[in-house]
């Protein structure tokens, strides 16, 4: 039993199923030389001339380019450069039509060519053994070259396969009508292709290498035979005239018997084919540095004077091809890119040549008839016994009609190598390989689209992830935040009950009264809202001796620490602080203490008190703001009072933001822990303003119209002091804010909040004590209420007229206001205490 | 005497195959319905929420769970066909009597008027949108499903819904095409 290798040197070849017998056609083109044309008026060529990706654009439009120079860089997958075929000047770049079928625009370079031809520098090789296998494969790489049997892959991918490969084969068939590149090729330059095959063979060593020619074409096979001489690994093989042996896999198989599986590719198997125009183009780039820019083409066909083959360089518009060989086109002129067989007719010849473009037909009427009407399939088989894939053509046709795609995969539909072998033998003139493009087409599509379907649910289930752990998150933080405070609350109210304890141990009187008088709030409280909640007024009792002593000890702490302005705005507030904790204290004392006779003063205190607790309530609240201003939400109510109130609100709260801001500003460390403390403060004072309205309200239903009298005009007075201290207030953040202006921006946001939720809060209260008020001076006289409406109303009103100059001179008024109005608070209060 | 060999034997039988089966069960246990991957691979991942669901998946649990298989208006006809073979049912022809093919679409924005609300980056559901705030938008065209889901939040109206352009890879022969002969 003779080796494979014995019995391919003897000349054996091993025929594949299939394959017909189509007029060769080749005569006309093969008797005069390979000629060289004149540089035509512009080259159009396009980026994207192989399979794979574009390279990098790296010229552009204007600048002067030397023949051979690159206009393209490799860049990812499968990319090769092309290069200006001569030098010239690049006029444009920009999408032209493409050697396809469809004729789509293809991005392309221009070049006006200045008729020079001069050559870019060239860095020849003499001695490629020398290189490195690497650097070899570079070579090829940047010199462009692609396929140019037809299928344009590129030939450096190939040349770099990492398989051991054991048969280099050399596709010289050329099996299709017309086309005779190759041959030309061979016959004038069999040395050149020779040299390039020792490149490879240098690459991939091969076992041996075969040289496929088929048997019409002697001269070629003389030429090769004759070049190859001197390599012992080098097989010249005659194989015989059909129709498609030049197919990859019909020659392995035709050469070697063996058959490339389905789905794989030759180097699977040990082999490799190169069309012999590729491995000429290697040895022009190795041994001269020539890129690929120009290649062989056969012009032929009957409407062509002169048909033959000729050099063309790439990107040379076909419609100069057909006019220097001479062309008269026929009516309804066909030309063809590519042989009879597998070519497809050009859209326009305004179509530069690419590298793959081996073949220009224009035939008349006579020699490639139009296809005739397709007819209905007589199951004659003829296509199957043509195929030479050995599918069904007649089933795939069938399936490919119907669309039905997954039995189309099932018959090995990517096997078919759409050489129309089955179309050519169709006595139904169906147009079988049409239907296989087109399903081919489809089934890609769709696989293109599962692919996109399936990034597209990656990407869908990794965003729906990413929101959930976002929302996540952010439950997450909402839940931390109150979970800290009311822990932290808790320690504080410990330390507060520890704090308060030994003070009552003490038997400090203070401490002991507002023990007594939370007691009896507690229980006060617990008798009208709910039973038994001494504990929670304990709580609050400490929670608020706990924040009056902190508002002393910061006001302490302020007003050693702190610069002059602000030292005596805190000994101000600090002061004030204690006053009005004294005044609460001692108000809502007489208030408990048995309060039957003096109802007037007691309705006053409390409103004074009722006052007080709103501004600390007020104050509290700035600190937390952004925690209350959920509070801002209630019922807007028409009413002049609440619209008063509001106003009155607005401006305790600038002063209270005034206050706050200080303390920001002098110590900003411990300002969280006082945001807290302030809270539990501004509870406590909430806590004390319901209740002096309560008080209010029992007494005022109690006693009918002086004490109402009374209390608006307590209001009144207080509402005017307010006003003052707030314009006092105001100047002094006038001041500061021009000092430093970037803490005002905030702290105007600050007020601006703070004075939402005092809205809020003034519209509520407010609210409560017009019903209430309603309630109770169903008696009254309409005029001391329209009095103290106008009073309170004109107020502010002048207020903010005044405020617009800022004078040392309004600061004073107000320095003085705010005298009057504490006098008068003591008066009050005195009178009480008197009474009481 | 036999009557107790008997109920021995049964009763070591019943035993076996019952902790084979538990075995099994543990250790085959399925995860989550097949079906419902099955029909998730053959929805086209759109996520437009043209069905009534908020995206593919969820659709697919509806129809596993019994829901309509022609509520899918970006697959087409075809997608009804492939779910009616799945699941066993007749086709029907799409809800809302949508026409045989859609278009493939993709957003494209126009830069020049888009003023980066980023309200299309929040509804775009397969993040095919990137931009930032007062920033110019654009769209991913490889990633765009064209689920029209960025065309209504945009204040200002600058995402159209193009058709995606045709390349020389999705090229297809019209084989439908009217032959010319000219008579003369």
């Amino acid at each position: 039993m003779e080796t494979l290798i014995e019995q391919i040197k003897q000349g054996k070849v091993w025929p594949f199923a299939g394959g017909i017998h189509p007029p060769g056609q080749k005569q006309q083109s093969t008797s005069r030389a390979i000629e060289r044309l004149e540089l035509p008026d512009k080259l159009v060529v396009s980026l994207k001339q192989h399979i794979g990706a574009n390279g990098k654009l790296i010229v552009e439009k204007g600048q002067s380019v030397l023949k051979g120079q690159a206009l393209t860089k490799p860049s990812g997958n499968w990319s090769v450069p092309v290069h200006a075929p001569t030098s010239g000047v690049i006029t444009d770049i920009c999408p032209m039509p493409s050697a396809h079928p469809s004729a789509l625009p293809e991005l392309s370079v221009i070049i006006e060519p200045d008729g020079k031809d001069t050559w870019c520098e060239l860095n020849p090789v003499d001695d490629p053994k020398a290189l490195s296998h690497d650097e070899l494969v570079d070579i090829i790489h940047q010199s462009g070259i692609a396929g140019m049997g037809g299928a344009g892959f590129p030939t450096y991918v190939k040349a770099d396969t990492r398989k051991s490969i054991e048969f280099l084969i050399v596709n010289a068939v050329e099996c299709e009508p017309y086309i005779t590149a190759d041959d030309m090729l061979m016959r004038e330059h069999a040395h050149g292709i020779i040299a390039g095959i020792e490149l490879m063979q240098h690459l991939l060593n091969p076992t041996l290498t075969i040289i496929g020619i088929e048997d019409n074409k002697p001269e070629a096979i003389a030429a090769m035979q004759q070049a190859a001489k001197h390599n012992e690994s080098i097989i010249v093989q005659t194989v015989p005239t059909v129709y498609p042996s030049g197919g990859e896999k019909q020659l392995i198989k035709l050469l070697t018997g063996k058959e490339v599986p389905s789905g794989n590719i030759p180097a699977d198997i040990g082999m490799l084919v190169h069309n012999v125009g590729t491995l000429f183009a290697i040895n022009q780039a190795v041994y001269e540095g020539k890129p690929l820019i120009e290649r062989v083409v056969t012009v032929t066909g009957n409407t062509i004077h002169k048909q033959g083959n000729v050099w063309a360089l790439l990107g040379t518009e076909i419609k100069h091809l057909l006019d220097c060989q001479g062309f008269s086109p026929v009516p309804q002129q066909r030309v063809v890119m590519g042989g009879p067989m597998m070519g497809f007719t050009l859209p326009t010849v305004r179509i530069g040549i690419v590298k793959t473009t081996n073949c220009i037909l224009a035939p008349d009427h006579q020699e490639l008839a139009e296809p005739g009407d397709e007819k209905a399939c007589i199951r004659c088989s003829a296509c199957a016994d043509a195929c030479p894939a050995s599918l069904l053509p007649q089933q795939l046709q069938w399936f490919a009609k119907s669309k039905e795609y997954d039995k189309l995969n099932e018959h090995n539909l990517f096997d078919c190598i759409e050489c129309g072998a089955c179309a050519y033998v169709c006595p139904s003139e169906i147009p079988l390989v049409q239907y296989y493009r087109v399903a081919k087409a489809e089934i890609k599509e769709q696989q293109a689209e599962q692919i996109k379907a399936e990034r597209a649910r990656e990407r869908f289930e990794a965003r729906k992830e990413r929101l959930e752990r976002e929302q996540e998150e952010r439950q997450n933080r909402h839940k931390r935040k109150p979970a800290t405070k009311s822990s932290d609350e808790k320690q504080k109210v410990a330390d507060a009950l520890a704090r308060v304890k030994p003070k009552s141990d003490d038997k400090d009187s203070k401490s002991a009264v507002a023990a007594a008088i939370a007691r009896a709030k507690a229980k006060k409280q617990g008798a009208e809202l709910e039973p038994d909640n001494s504990e929670v007024a304990k709580e609050r009792a400490a929670r608020k001796e706990q924040a009056r002593k902190y508002k002393e000890q910061k006001a302490l702490e302020q007003s050693e620490e702190t610069v002059d302005k602000d030292d005596k705005k805190s000994a101000v507030a600090a002061a004030i602080a204690r006053a009005k904790a004294k005044k609460a204290a001692q108000a809502t004392e007489a208030d408990n203490a048995t309060d039957a006779e003096p109802e007037a003063v007691d309705d006053k205190k409390a409103a004074v008190a009722a006052a007080i607790a709103r501004a600390k309530a007020k104050k509290a609240a700035q600190a937390t703001e952004a925690d209350n201003a959920t509070d801002a939400e209630p019922a807007a109510v028409d009413d002049k009072k609440v619209a008063v109130a509001a106003a009155i609100a607005r401006a305790k709260a600038k002063k209270a933001a005034q206050a706050t801001e200080a303390d920001n500003a002098t110590d900003a460390k411990p300002a969280a822990v006082d945001d807290k403390k302030a809270a539990v403060a501004a509870a406590i004072a909430r806590a004390k303003a319901k209740k002096a309205a309560q008080a209010t309200e029992a007494e005022n239903a109690t006693d009918a119209e002086p004490a109402a009298v009374d209390d608006k005009k307590a209001a009144v007075a207080a509402a005017i002091a307010r006003a003052k201290a707030k314009k006092s207030a105001k100047e002094q953040a006038e001041t500061e804010s021009a000092t430093d202006a970037e803490p005002a921006a905030v702290d105007d946001k600050k007020a601006a909040v703070a004075a939402a939720v005092a809205r809020a809060k003034a519209k509520k209260a407010a609210k409560e004590h017009a019903e209430q008020q309603a309630k109770n001076e169903s008696a009254d006289t309409h005029g001391t209420d329209a009095h103290s409406d106008d009073s309170s109303t004109d107020e502010p009103e002048a207020q903010q007229i005044d405020n617009t100059p800022e004078s040392s001179e309004d600061k004073k008024k107000a320095a003085i206001a705010r005298a009057i109005a504490r006098a008068k608070a003591k008066k009050l209060q005195q009178e009480g205490t008197d009474k009481s | 005497m036999t009557l107790f060999y008997a109920l021995i034997a049964l009763g070591s039988l019943a035993l076996i195959f019952g902790l084979i089966l538990g075995f099994a069960a543990v250790r085959f246990r399925v995860e989550s319905n097949p079906i419902v991957d099955q029909i998730d691979t053959i929805l086209p991942q759109t996520q437009c929420g043209q069905c009534g669901y908020p995206g593919c998946r969820p659709y697919a649990e509806a129809i596993a769970n019994g829901d309509e298989i022609n509520k899918c208006p970006p697959g087409g006809e075809a997608t009804v066909k492939k779910l009616a073979d799945l699941m066993g049912v007749e086709a029907k022809p799409l809800a809302g009597g949508e026409q045989a093919e859609p278009v493939k679409t993709v957003a494209y924005i126009r830069e020049d008027e888009c003023i980066g609300c980023t309200k299309c980056i929040q509804a775009c559901p397969v993040d095919a949108i990137v931009g930032a705030t007062r920033q110019m938008h654009t769209v991913l065209i490889d990633e765009c499903t064209g689920c029209d889901l960025c065309v209504e939040p945009c204040p200002v109206d600058c995402i159209d819904m193009l058709p995606v352009k045709e390349t020389k890879q999705t090229w297809k022969w019209q084989l439908n095409a009217i032959p010319v002969t000219q008579v003369d």
